[in-house]
């Protein structure tokens, strides 16, 4: 059986590989694709640790369950959100977005 | 296989607002006018705070769990905090639709875009349904997600297991990423939205992630299981170094959420960009909810521990400092305003830092009267505020007090308080914090705090100058110019505030029920 | 049981290491004669219209949002749907409630004409 390590190494290394996205990207829609990588970054962490050390119970898979869903909400607001920026200033480019200082 | 158990009781309060908020986006594709989904929407609230006290009048808390009565499948718990903090959230929510109820058109209402721009909105919110020809007015959506966050919210602050924390969490955030950027004809709404969003997305990347290795560390997201099998000789967790790592990475969720320095960097846009209404509730409910919930998860994973009251405290200088700072050298008052919530959300935190029993109770009693004082000054901005526009700056209110006495004298007892200027609300919570923390040992954080307290003081104090010592023989020329204009505020904002004041002076003058519902409260809680 | 994997992972293994080869050794032995009409992406022999990066309408992305959530959400059946038997009444009334929520949504973006494409 493949050794837990080895999933916590692949969530970590997805999870830092969102995170720089979200740091180092700067049209917001790729920032989001980089928060939408933690978190399944996140859902291998949940699934792996429940295969591995759950007491009996699916709390696991049925908080990845949410996650996945959640996502897609968060997914749905965001986009709609892009949507009525781009509207207004056409462009979605976070350095660009600086109406507001201090 | 064990079979869920659903108290009624404990989650009536999340029925009520989300029937209602559903009822309401129904009736917003019938109902022309918009005010009657307003009073709907302040009916709700009314019933479930209602929902709140008539789980109080019962002593026993009544848990909603999956298995066993109060077991570790606990999801929710009606106890005596998140009573306290969903009544703190309800109140909020019930003043911010009253101050929205004659304004909420200001922001809802946008002229139809060209044809080929037609269909713009998307979510489950989409624009539409044109009362008139060309324009169209959301208010409908408006209430009925500011009832979705109201329900995350006191889910949050009720919930006793990571996963309805982090779920109630995201329930009222994704509310909230839409109200803040509800105003389309403003650019900056949209800008503090799209930050905002942004950055609670990442937050909550975080959070998750602490929340995982607290699962992989204890094997369990309820916080009483979680409580229990941490104990020492309970039972072997090969995993339990992740622990720590973890509940950091919860903390700077948390972080984020209550906008501690220096995880603030949304805080100052999204409030600014906000329209006003949301802005003054987003700033006190938010807060609630998510103290509550820090609070809980800190007695179950923190355990309280010497080395996170450090790390607290440490964030709650921190906060006070640069919050306080920032805010001195802003020139818009809403600004100014969500600067001084950043150090507010300071203090709070050192009533959690001091861990004991005084300090987390000072937190509660200061949360609640934060509510008040900080929801009615932004209903103060509101009254103010020209109908075009989404900010005041400080030359707004230059002289108020000779054009309207009562609205500035509303606005001075607001700052008193926000200032720490006894006998008011906002006195008595950071008397109550900074004793907690001397009662820890931790005199030096309370000696931060107060010197904290008198650099806001030079802020606040300004306010009310710009207000009364103005000449008014300037303003006058400026209204005959119609450079100002006076703008008379609505019966409806006018009573937010005055009920705001009203909260913020019965709060520190009659005490003793407030304390004693705090001290019960807090006396369940695991601390110190 | 890793071993039962063993076939699959030699199939990844042929699968990769044969296109490997075969995209390296045409890159390596294939002449190299680039001209203006070889460059141009294949559209079926159809010569192609404009940039592949141009804007899409907004709508597509309303109906697309609107697709993501109505999707993703009834994942939240699965696991209600494997336990249904035993979960009973109680259950179904839950999922009942959780689809009219589901419903309401719909109806408000639909009255909204959110689905009407002009």
């Amino acid at each position: 059986m493949v050794p837990l390590t080895w999933y916590l190494v692949l969530a970590a290394a997805l999870f830092a590989i969102g995170m720089f996205g979200v740091l180092a990207r700067k049209n917001a829609v790729a920032v989001l694709m980089g928060v939408e990588l933690m978190l399944n970054a996140v859902n291998i962490n949940l699934l792996a640790f429940w295969r591995y050390t759950a007491l009996g119970e699916l709390v696991g898979h049925a908080f990845a369950v949410f996650v996945i869903t959640v996502a897609a909400a968060e997914a749905a607001v965001g986009v709609a959100l892009f949507i009525a920026v781009y509207r207004q200033r056409d462009t979605v480019n976070v350095e660009e977005l600086d109406a507001m200082k201090g | 296989m064990t079979f869920p158990t659903l108290n009624f009781p404990v989650i009536a309060p999340q029925i009520v607002l989300v029937a209602a908020a559903l009822i309401i986006l129904l009736a917003d594709l019938m109902v022309a006018n918009k005010r009657i989904l307003g009073w709907i929407s302040l009916i709700a609230v009314i019933g479930a705070l209602a929902a709140v006290f008539v789980c109080r009048s019962d002593s026993a808390a009544f848990p909603l769990a999956l298995g066993g009565p109060s077991g570790p499948g606990t999801m929710a718990l009606a106890d005596g905090l998140g009573l306290f903090a969903s009544a703190a959230v309800l109140i909020a929510a019930g003043l911010a639709i009253l101050l929205a109820i004659e304004r909420v058109g200001d922001f809802s209402r946008f002229e139809k875009p060209g044809s080929e721009k037609k269909q713009a909105r998307s979510g489950d919110h989409p624009i539409a349904e044109a009362p008139g020809p060309q324009v169209t007015d959301r208010a409908g959506a408006y209430y009925a997600l500011l009832l979705l966050a109201t329900a995350g919210m006191t889910a949050m602050a009720t919930a006793s297991d990571l996963m309805t924390i982090f779920i109630a969490l995201e329930i009222f955030s994704l509310a909230l990423y839409i109200l803040v950027g509800f105003n389309r004809r403003d650019l900056r709404s949209g800008e503090a939205a799209l930050k905002y969003f942004l950055l609670g997305a990442f937050a909550s990347g975080f959070f998750l992630y602490g929340i995982a290795l607290i699962y992989a560390a204890t094997g369990t997201t309820s916080l009483e299981a979680i409580l229990h099998n941490i104990q020492p000789m309970s039972i072997s967790l090969p995993f339990r170094p992740l622990l720590p790592v973890g509940m950091g990475l919860l903390l700077v969720g948390f972080g984020f959420k209550l906008a501690l320095v220096p995880f603030h960097m949304w805080t100052p846009d999204a409030y600014q960009g906000a329209p006003t209404p949301v802005t003054a509730f987003m700033s006190v409910a938010t807060k609630a909810a998510a103290f509550a919930a820090l609070i809980r998860v800190l007695a179950a994973v923190a355990s309280y521990d010497r080395p996170w009251l450090l790390a607290l405290a440490a964030l709650a200088v921190l906060t006070m400092t640069l919050g306080n700072l920032a805010a001195l050298r802003q020139t818009s008052l809403k600004r100014m305003l969500a600067y001084s919530s950043i150090a507010h959300a300071g203090y709070l935190l050192i009533g959690l830092a001091a861990g004991n029993q005084l300090g987390v109770e000072g937190a509660l009693y200061y949360l609640l009267a934060y509510t008040f004082m900080n929801l009615g000054a932004f209903a103060v901005l509101l009254a103010v505020q020209r109908r075009d526009e989404n900010d005041v700056t400080g030359d707004r209110i230059l002289g108020l007090a000779g054009r309207q006495p009562l609205l500035a004298a509303l606005m001075a007892v607001l700052m008193f308080s926000l200032a720490g200027i006894p006998p008011l609300a906002g006195f008595f919570g950071k008397l109550y914090v900074f004793s907690g923390a001397v009662e820890a040992g931790l005199a030096w954080l309370a000696i931060v705090g107060v010197l904290n307290s008198a650099l806001g003081a030079y802020y606040y104090l300004r306010v009310t100058i710009l207000m009364f010592m103005a000449e008014p023989a300037e303003s006058d020329q400026e209204i005959s110019s119609g450079k100002v204009e006076t703008l008379q505020p609505g019966w409806a904002v006018m009573t937010t505030v005055v009920l705001a004041v009203l909260g913020t002076i019965v709060l520190g003058l009659w005490q003793w029920p407030w304390t004693q519902t705090i001290a019960q409260a807090v006396s369940t809680l695991a601390l110190r | 049981m890793t071993e039962a994997y063993l076939p699959i992972l030699v199939m990844m293994v042929v699968a990769g290491g044969f296109a490997a080869i075969a995209l390296g050794v045409s890159a390596l032995l294939g002449p190299r004669r680039p001209n203006p009409a070889k460059d141009t992406p294949y559209e079926s022999g159809i010569v192609p219209l404009g940039d592949a990066r141009r804007r899409f309408p907004v709508q597509f992305y309303v109906i697309a949002v609107l697709f993501i959530l109505f999707d993703v959400e009834v994942i939240l059946m699965y696991p209600w749907a494997v336990a249904a038997r035993q979960l009973g009444l109680f259950g179904l009334i839950e999922m009942a409630i959780f689809v009219v929520i589901l419903l309401v949504g719909f109806i408000y973006a639909w009255k909204n004409d959110a689905f009407k494409w002009q």
